[in-house]
């Protein structure tokens, strides 16, 4: 313990020494275990420093007391706030006094006048709460303050995400209005991903040199979205493999995405109407470990020389490794991820990179379904709105500088894209 | 019916999560929370299935002599002796458990992290070459960050004449964070705001049904 | 010539790895030293976010790491911590990563014992938890409903520390230093977002880049990104601090400067041989 901190304890010690607690205190800050029989006959009767210290000038008053429902949360909380009047002592602490709906008022806590403000939770939502806040100072107790009342509520809706919740709407409503053009049979077009067209190629070349082909899902679990849309993109490669007759490899790191790959694969082999091909023992789990998982994977790799690898899903530090790995072994690299830390890795040592958002359109562009082609247009569609708004906004709070109406649309920007 | 189930407890969970978002009232505060400590518990159990595969896996590649089947004895090995430290003496400090993951398998995983620093090397000797005016235009910002980042960077500026006891005697430190704060800043929200666009679309697509094939069979 | 050429665009990537190797463990054998030019930048901006907390705040540092990027990390936990109790700023550990609550008592223990800083009164480790940012959400209304008690069992009631900290609002500065996930962005999104917490990070060297976009936000106060950025808070300290121990992120700059400059020489030799060989080969380069 620090020097500096060891005197004003000493000092507490000796005057806690002093004195006793009366039984039945309430202990807190501004009350001190006082004197049994010392400080009878004291008008400060709830407690003091000593006797020997006569109560000084009333203590300063609470004034603008008010209660109110906490917005937005889940209910039984309040906020109290106060404000100092600048005459009589300064008090040291505020005493919360709380009743509810014609009980008796209990003690809710104590606090630092100059907090200003106090939340209360774990209350009962449509009971009326009353707050009397009590100004403490030298262990003396001032006039009580006055009351506030208020009535907890939960919030059915979180107004401090309205806006969120009205441009999730718009990006939502223009998705599907394009899913609902591409059912009713408009031709969509979706420029040509080289990745994505190089899969066929991959697949025939690990065919032709009868070499295995490796598949990694990424190294999170399936609540990872990256993760998910990796599977989707499994099975229409495992329809491909099963099509072509390769051998598929996938190695997992999680328990669960290896169940999900098992039966994603059977699924689609089943499909492509060849069961007798589907090898469990193939789509193994390795470890959990991060950098274990990468040497295992690195294993495979020299070990079974796959024709082609894919990397496609959430990698961290381990990327680089599996994709030098697998261009040392000479095979052809498709890798995709939304990492962006791990896209250069991926683009300087794979052939074919899938950035960010491909990833998920992967699966939309293998299957050439309209539903999910015209899902990949209001992808852009939305893209496109929010390009709008990025420009409006720099537009605005550029210009706001110099002209106030542009400055109130900017703050309205801010307003639509904030959330709580 | 197969499909059907699947794809229902989808669309309601999925509505929850998004729900819990914007609707703070019980329960769909709570709902959110469930549904997660919920998947925990089964992701907890799952280890067990992933446990249970890798000795199948193993104990068959030994059973019937697969190629290279005298690593399994090794990883099965392993996994038994550390199960058996865990279990026996505990995984706290000083432990046994303990000791072979500080003193084994913590430096294999520094070792591993460490092979970055040579394929690194390697992948930038392979891929950054000047092909075009982009691929000129990036070997250059990799020059000047890769000098930026480290001290030796100023150190050369500072052997021209005058650099030294100029007004910017960080010139070359200078321009890296330039580079970091400035292009590499927007490249990052680019991407960032295009994947996100990804994540809400595809999640669109489970919860509502459209995008079917991670359950697998036709749609 | 030309033989030559052809040569030096396909180097054996042993050899590549070799001098590699070479260029790391030279500089740290023959305790190279180059000066670090300090400036403005996020390092200088975590240490002027420090640097003004009143002394008594409280700051928590979540120790988002493990032993595998503990080179990088760990000197700027110990210099972080230095910097915490030498300005009399008291210290909240976590984690959110399983070792990184040891590597964070390692780091705590080690600033403490130096600066006479007392666990329970100046420092706390309260341990791993599992949630991330479900327990970041958690831990801004209680901060006991997470730690019910500390790493070593103690009850959080029974933490002198703890006893005017209940709930995330209340401290003065959030660190995370940060491996991966979960780390600096649970933070941003829990801390800094939801609760109004100033949060600064720390991370590795590749990470570093993609944290930028929130220090242009204002959502990070400021940032030690890899080892360049744990050298930097070192260099920094001993500048300002009068008596300020050396640490370790110091020399590895040496190595890392050397090592910048030869994967640098191995480009230049690959691109001088694309370009003469390039007008040899017929239709488009790749």
């Amino acid at each position: 313990m620090r020097i500096a901190s060891i005197a004003p304890l000493l000092l507490w010690t000796l005057a806690v020494a002093q004195v006793s607690a009366p039984p039945g205190l309430a202990s807190g800050p501004g009350t001190q275990p006082g004197a049994a029989d010392s400080c009878s006959g004291c008008p400060a009767a709830a407690g003091c420093l000593t006797c020997a210290a006569p109560p000084a000038a009333a203590t300063a008053r609470l004034l603008d007391i008010s209660a109110a429902d906490v917005p937005n949360d889940v209910g039984g909380a309040v906020e109290l706030a106060w404000t100092m009047s600048e005459e009589g002592v300064p008090a040291d602490s505020v005493q919360v006094l709380r009743s509810a709906a014609g009980a008796e008022p209990e003690e809710a806590g104590w606090i630092l006048p100059a907090a200003g403000s106090w939340a209360d939770e774990g209350l009962r939502d449509g009971v009326e709460y009353t707050y009397t806040l009590v100004p403490w100072a030298g262990g003396v107790a001032g006039a009580p303050a006055g009351s506030a009342s208020v009535v907890p509520a939960a919030s059915w809706f979180h107004m401090g995400r309205l806006g969120m919740f009205i441009l999730l709407t718009i990006l939502t409503l223009v998705i599907l209005a394009y899913i609902e053009r591409a059912k009713r049979g408009h031709k969509l077009y979706v420029r040509e991903i080289a990745g994505i067209s190089a899969v066929d190629d991959a697949v025939g070349r690990a065919t032709e040199m009868g070499r295995p082909i490796l598949y990694i899902p990424g190294i999170m679990d399936m609540d990872d979205i990256q993760t998910i849309a990796s599977m989707v993109i499994l099975g229409r490669v495992a329809s491909k493999t099963a099509e072509y007759g390769a051998n598929l490899l996938v190695p997992n790191t999680r328990s669960v995405v290896m169940s999900v790959a098992q039966e994603v694969v059977k699924e689609a082999y089943l499909a492509a109407g060849r069961p007798d091909a589907y090898r469990r023992e193939n789509i193994n789990y390795l470890t959990d470990d991060q950098f274990g998982y990468a040497a295992g994977v690195d294993g495979i790799m020299v070990r079974q020389r796959p024709a082609a690898i894919f990397l496609l899903g959430t990698f961290y530090a381990e990327s680089l490794i599996l994709a030098e790995t697998g261009k040392s072994v000479g095979a052809i690299q498709i890798a995709g991820t939304a990492m962006v830390s791990q896209l250069p890795f991926f683009i300087a040592a794979c052939d074919y990179t899938l950035i960010g958002e491909e990833l998920f359109a992967a699966s939309a562009y293998l299957s050439h379904e309209p539903k999910l082609l015209g899902s990949l247009k209001g992808q852009d569609a939305a893209k496109l709105v929010i390009m709008i708004l990025i420009l409006l906004g720099v537009a605005a709070a550029t210009l706001g500088t110099a002209w106030p109406p542009a400055a109130k649309a900017a703050d309205f920007l801010r307003l639509l894209t904030h959330v709580d | 019916m197969r499909l059907f189930v699947p794809l229902f407890m989808t669309f309601i969970c999925g509505m929850i999560i998004i729900l819990q978002f914007f609707v703070p009232h019980r329960p769909f505060s709570t709902l959110g929370e469930r549904l997660t400590d919920w998947y925990m518990i089964v992701a907890s159990a799952a280890i067990f299935l992933g446990a249970v595969n890798l000795l199948q896996v193993h104990s068959a590649r030994i059973r019937f002599r697969q190629k290279n089947w005298q690593y399994s004895p090794v990883v099965i090995g392993g996994f038994l002796v550390m199960m058996a430290a865990g279990f026996g003496w505990g995984v706290a400090d000083g432990k046994p458990f303990d000791w072979m993951f500080q003193t084994m398998v913590v430096p294999m995983g520094a070792t591993m992290f460490s092979l970055l620093a040579f394929f690194v090397a390697s992948a930038a000797f392979r891929a950054f070459r000047s092909s075009n005016w982009r691929a000129t235009l990036l070997l250059v910002s990799a020059f000047i960050v890769m000098l930026g980042r480290v001290p030796i960077g100023d150190v050369i500026w500072r052997l021209i004449p005058g650099a030294a006891a100029s007004s910017h005697p960080n010139l070359v430190n200078e321009i890296a964070e330039w580079i970091m704060q400035v292009p590499n800043m927007a490249g990052q929200r680019a991407v960032m705001i295009g994947a996100s666009l990804g994540v809400v679309a595809t999640s669109l697509r489970m919860i509502f049904g459209i995008e079917r094939s991670y359950l697998g069979g036709s749609d | 010539m030309g033989r030559l050429l052809e040569r030096l665009d396909k180097v054996d990537r042993r050899v590549i790895y070799i001098l590699m190797a070479a260029s790391v463990i030279v500089p740290l054998a023959l305790k190279l030293d180059f000066p670090i030019p300090i400036g403005s930048g996020p390092s200088m901006d975590l240490y002027m976010a420090i640097d003004t907390l009143p002394p008594g705040s409280t700051v928590i540092i979540s120790f988002d790491y493990d032993p595998s990027t503990k080179a990088e990390l760990q000197p700027m936990a110990v210099a972080l911590t230095r910097h915490l109790f030498g300005h009399g700023v008291r210290v909240i550990g976590m984690a959110m990563w399983p070792q990184g609550a040891s590597l964070g008592q390692q780091a705590m223990a080690q600033a403490a014992d130096s600066l006479g800083a007392e666990q329970y009164e100046d420092w706390v480790n309260l341990g791993y938890t599992v949630g991330a940012g479900v327990s970041l959400l958690r831990m801004g209304s209680s901060i006991e409903a997470v730690y019910p008690q500390d790493r070593d069992g103690v009850p959080y009631d029974s933490i002198p520390l703890m006893r005017d900290v209940r709930r995330l609002g209340d401290v003065d500065l959030a660190i995370s230093l940060s491996a991966g996930d979960p780390g600096i962005h649970s933070w941003v999104m829990m801390a800094k977002d939801t609760y109004g917490v100033p949060v600064g990070g720390g991370c590795t060297a590749v990470s570093a880049p993609e944290f930028y976009t929130y220090l242009g936000t204002g959502q990070l106060v400021g940032l030690l990104g890899g080892l360049r950025g744990a050298a930097d808070y070192e260099t920094i300290l001993r500048e300002r601090i009068p008596g300020a121990p050396g640490g370790l992120a110091t020399p590895g700059m040496a190595a890392q400067s050397i090592s910048h400059l030869v994967i640098m020489g191995f480009i230049v030799i690959g691109n001088v041989a694309f370009i003469a060989g390039r007008s040899k080969r017929k239709g488009g380069a790749k």
